[in-house]
């Protein structure tokens, strides 16, 4: 392999990277959301959708510049999901089966979607250049042969500080504790005195806050929008945590970039690649749960007899 | 000979010796009891014998025939049936069904009968429904059978899960507390069924127990486990005087 | 006779009775449905649109049944169920258009669900051979994986027929190497283009009809009852010698193979197919009318496919609004079906009725 080939899979491999990282921070609002709450929050993409399009409305309305328009969204995001976590999953926290919740998110997916399609239109929305939360030229590295975007570095520099955030917070503070409380076993929880809905709530503004930052930083990188925007990345980000792991913190992010890797790479190096890359991601992670049936991180509980 | 013959039975967990060389001969028609503390082995033993859980070392046989590390399915095939300490019925079915899902491996039909309504279906099932009535009648549920099993009282439940296990036409029969969660009455009624389904069915009946008035009053043998370990093995009556186990378990 | 057996066999007689009924009803019920329906179509009282989905409203009733042979009597949640359709939608349609007029109509359409329906269930075995070791939510995601799979994998699949036979490529129908007789047959992601329209309304309901009588036989059976106490106890099935994965694996394949049977009568009612209609998409609609209709039932199955197919071409004349309002309607209708809440509500109003029912015992 020459310097030039190598240095095209480089650049493909940041780009990879670059993308897993903004999986992974989907995901931790996936991973999260599951292991306290137990539930499979499908609209969980959605939000990322409602948070970039709340910080572009502020850009072209009000004139914010961007890290207003981010920390707006962010509350904006905040708010949404713990409402939704509110009025339409709190309620069947208790149902007779775990799909009532999963139906009931599948449904407030779609009215996320037809809600800002109603506001919105189809789309596609785009972004100008000093709208984005970076902007300026890429940095140039090897004479040029490899060229780093600012999104980029952003973008790993976010993850990176977003995921010692909640190891801190997870394994440092009451509220942290009580989390993985909920998570272990919410009846138990509750009599040791912990407010599970409280947790749970503060679980769902956790996850929504990451999914705000996540369809800024998305937006930023790959200027599209569309209400169905959210839709792929919500379900990549589900695979990423399922493939690190669910409920595992590290592997959602583990299994973000990997995942994010691996749909660059297949895209990059495989016959009618883009066509097939989300096939090879899918195929990854089948083979990885065939061997590893709970992810690469997760624990696997064996029932008792 | 004996129907259930264990030898040198262990099995840790992690280090930790769940139950460590455990020996027992079980002969034909006995009823047999197993005791001890909580958290002593003895679901853990009723686990290894049924193939849930693979032993570390020892050997199982079953009327002579080498069991060990065999599936659960195929060790209920070889002749031995089960209850489980917390109740496990299939809450969604009938009672009825509930007990003709036991004769699943004893009146055979394939797929495409039962999906073409060819006669040997009906055949079958009617032989089935038949067999089932009766074993319902043994456990006093006859009149339940059209009922959800997850809708009978907890008594019952008990029962019906005794009713299943006979279904699959068992020689050795392991009952997990049997009378937990009963009254006196409902107890003492279960003893007689007990004692009515060995002799009727010519069954070796194993069961583990907390309750010591079932034990004393039906079992011929015992073995009192302690920390994995066996503590005292023989009568029932020499077993219960036995010092050591009056202090170790019954807490003297 | 004497008085014990007596008294047995009309206890069972009553529960045989009682099940004849309850597989009876659901027959009758359909077979009403399409009466009703097919009297507004004679009578012309019916709508262009509406009649446009009548056959699609098969399709997904055939879907939601077959899905709930897994969901509701295995237990297990697939999030795949369109990639079975997909593979019945594209083996049949290629199966048609391949022999295009070398046999009647009737005949090759006949044929060709059978081919939709095996390959389905063929690719479904195959499938679950490995994949139902997982369980839970990790099943859920890997079927939602696979349906993804054969969806995007069918979109670089281009295949062509000539005299010579069969022709495959994965890059473009150029590459194919056809004579100047072949027809193209499978052009990537343009799918298949006009494949013989021969689905009709009263063709996909006798295709309901198999469907239940397969599953409603099916489920009333020694293997529905192996399937069932799997879904209930797994550990109790083993325990009394029941095959569980064997079991799991027949109503996995079972139900693929409905969905390709499904999928058939899709291609050949508007005989153009691609595969982003088979997206997950439409393997979550399929669980919303197994869930909405009550998870092992499968009544409820079939008037939530009808019911929320439907809806949105009832609702059009709210346009915009339409899917908003479907929206919030699954969102309430499924709070209202099984939060703990309502239901406590629910039955709270119905005994305060005074010709309130009491609560059933047996289904």
């Amino acid at each position: 392999m020459n310097f030039s080939t190598f240095m095209s899979f480089v650049s493909y491999l940041k780009d990879g990277i670059s993308l897993g990282a903004v999986y992974a921070i989907i995901a931790l609002g996936y991973t999260m959301v599951y292991g306290i709450a137990k539930m499979l929050n499908f609209a969980h993409g959605d939000v990322i959708m409602v948070g970039a399009y709340i910080s572009l409305t502020m850009m072209t309305k009000t004139g914010a510049p961007p890290v207003v328009a981010l920390l707006v969204a962010i509350v904006g995001c905040t708010l949404l999901g713990v409402t939704i976590e509110f009025v339409a999953y709190r309620p069947l926290r208790k149902a007779s089966s775990p799909l009532a919740v999963l139906i009931t998110a599948i449904g407030v997916s779609y009215l996320l979607q037809n809600l800002a399609l109603k506001i919105f239109g189809a789309g596609p929305e785009s972004i100008r250049d000093e709208q984005k939360i970076i902007s300026g030229s890429p940095v140039v590295l090897f004479n040029g042969q490899l060229a780093i975007s600012r999104i980029t570095i952003l973008i790993v520099i976010c993850i990176i500080i977003i995921m010692c955030a909640l190891t801190w917070f997870v394994n440092r503070t009451r509220r942290g504790h009580a989390m993985l409380a909920v998570s272990e076993d919410r009846d138990a929880a509750q009599l040791m005195g912990v407010n599970v809905n409280g947790t749970i709530s503060l679980t769902f503004a956790i996850g929504s806050a990451l999914a705000a930052v996540a369809g800024v930083l998305l937006f930023s990188a790959y200027p599209s929008l569309t209400p169905y925007t959210g839709s792929m990345p919500g379900i990549k980000a589900f695979v990423a945590a399922v493939f690190g792991g669910i409920g595992s913190i590290p592997g959602a992010m583990i299994g973000g970039i990997l995942l994010g890797i691996i749909e660059n790479l297949a895209k990059a190096y495989i016959p009618s690649g883009s066509q097939v890359s989300d096939a090879i991601v899918f195929a990854v992670l089948i083979f990885v749960l065939l061997i590893r049936p709970a992810g690469l991180f997760g624990k696997n509980i064996q029932e008792k007899v | 000979m004996a129907v259930l013959d264990i030898n040198h039975l262990s099995i840790s967990f992690g280090g930790l010796h769940a139950v460590d060389d455990f020996n027992v001969s079980i002969e034909k028609g006995c009823l047999y009891g197993l005791i001890g503390p909580n958290g002593a082995g003895k679901t853990t033993v009723f686990n290894l014998l049924t193939g849930v859980y693979k032993p570390t070392e020892g050997i199982i046989r079953l009327n002579g025939a080498d069991i060990t590390g065999k599936s659960t399915i195929e060790i209920n095939k070889a002749g031995v049936a089960r209850t489980f300490q917390n109740i496990r019925l299939f809450k969604g079915l009938t009672v009825l069904d509930n007990v003709k899902a036991g004769f699943h491996n004893h009146y055979q039909y394939s797929v495409l009968s039962g999906i073409f309504l060819l006669p040997r279906k009906r055949q079958m099932e009617n032989s089935m429904n038949e067999r089932s009535m009766e074993i319902l009648k043994v456990f006093d549920l006859e009149r339940e059978a059209g009922l959800l099993a997850g809708n009978l009282p907890y008594g019952k439940q008990r029962k019906l899960e005794i009713a299943r296990a006979m279904a699959t036409e068992p020689k050795l029969l392991l009952l997990d507390e049997p009378a937990a969660g009963m009254n006196p009455n409902e107890t003492a009624e279960l003893m007689e069924t007990i004692r009515f389904v060995r002799d009727h069915f010519d069954l070796t009946i194993l069961l583990i127990e907390h309750d010591m008035k079932l034990v004393s009053g039906i079992c011929e043998e015992l073995t009192v486990l302690n920390f994995g370990r066996v503590l005292a093995q023989g009568k029932t009556a020499a077993v219960l005087s036995d010092p050591e186990v009056i202090t170790a378990y019954l807490g003297a | 006779m004497n008085k014990t057996e007596e008294y047995q066999n009309e206890i069972l007689k009553k529960i045989k009775n009682k099940e004849r009924l309850n597989i009876a009803i659901t027959y009758v019920m359909v077979i009403a449905i399409y009466a009703i329906v097919q009297g507004l179509v004679t009578t012309g009282n019916i709508s262009n649109l509406l009649k446009g989905i009548l056959v699609p409203t098969c399709v997904y009733v055939i879907a939601a049944i077959s899905l709930n042979l897994v969901v509701g009597f295995s237990g297990e949640l697939s999030l795949g169920h369109a990639g079975f359709m997909c593979i019945g939608a594209f083996t049949s349609g290629f199966f048609s258009k391949a022999v295009g007029d070398g046999l009647p109509d009737g005949f090759r359409f006949f044929l060709a669900i059978v081919i939709g329906a095996l390959f389905a269930g063929i690719v479904g075995m195959l499938i679950g051979i490995p994949v139902l070791r997982l369980k839970g939510d990790y099943l859920a995601i890997v079927t939602l994986a696979f349906g993804e799979i054969i969806k995007n994998l069918l979109n670089v699949v281009y295949m062509g027929l000539d005299s010579r036979g069969i022709h495959f490529s994965t890059k473009s129908s150029m590459d194919l190497g056809l004579e100047s007789g072949g027809k193209k047959i499978i052009e990537g992601a343009l799918g298949i283009s006009k494949i013989p329209k021969n689905s009709t309304f009263t063709i996909g309901v006798i295709l309901v009809l198999v469907t239940l009588f397969i599953v409603q036989n099916l489920i009333h059976s020694r293997a529905g009852r192996a399937i069932m106490s799997t879904r209930d106890n797994r550990i109790a099935a083993e325990s009394i010698g029941i095959p569980v994965t064997r079991f799991k694996l027949m109503a996995f394949t079972v139900s693929a193979a409905l969905a390709g049977m499904a999928g058939a009568l899709y291609a050949h009612n508007i005989g153009k197919l691609n595969t982003s209609k088979f997206d997950y998409n439409m393997s979550i609609l399929v669980l919303v009318f197994v869930v909405l209709g009550g998870i092992g039932n499968i009544r409820g199955s079939i008037l939530a496919a009808i019911i929320l197919t439907a809806l949105p071409e009832m609702l059009r004349g709210l346009s915009d609004y339409r899917m908003l309002i479907y929206a919030v309607l699954l969102i309430a209708m499924m709070l209202f079906n099984w939060a703990p809440a309502a239901l406590a509500f629910r039955e709270r109003v119905r005994e305060k009725l005074p010709f309130g029912r009491k609560k059933k015992e047996v289904e």
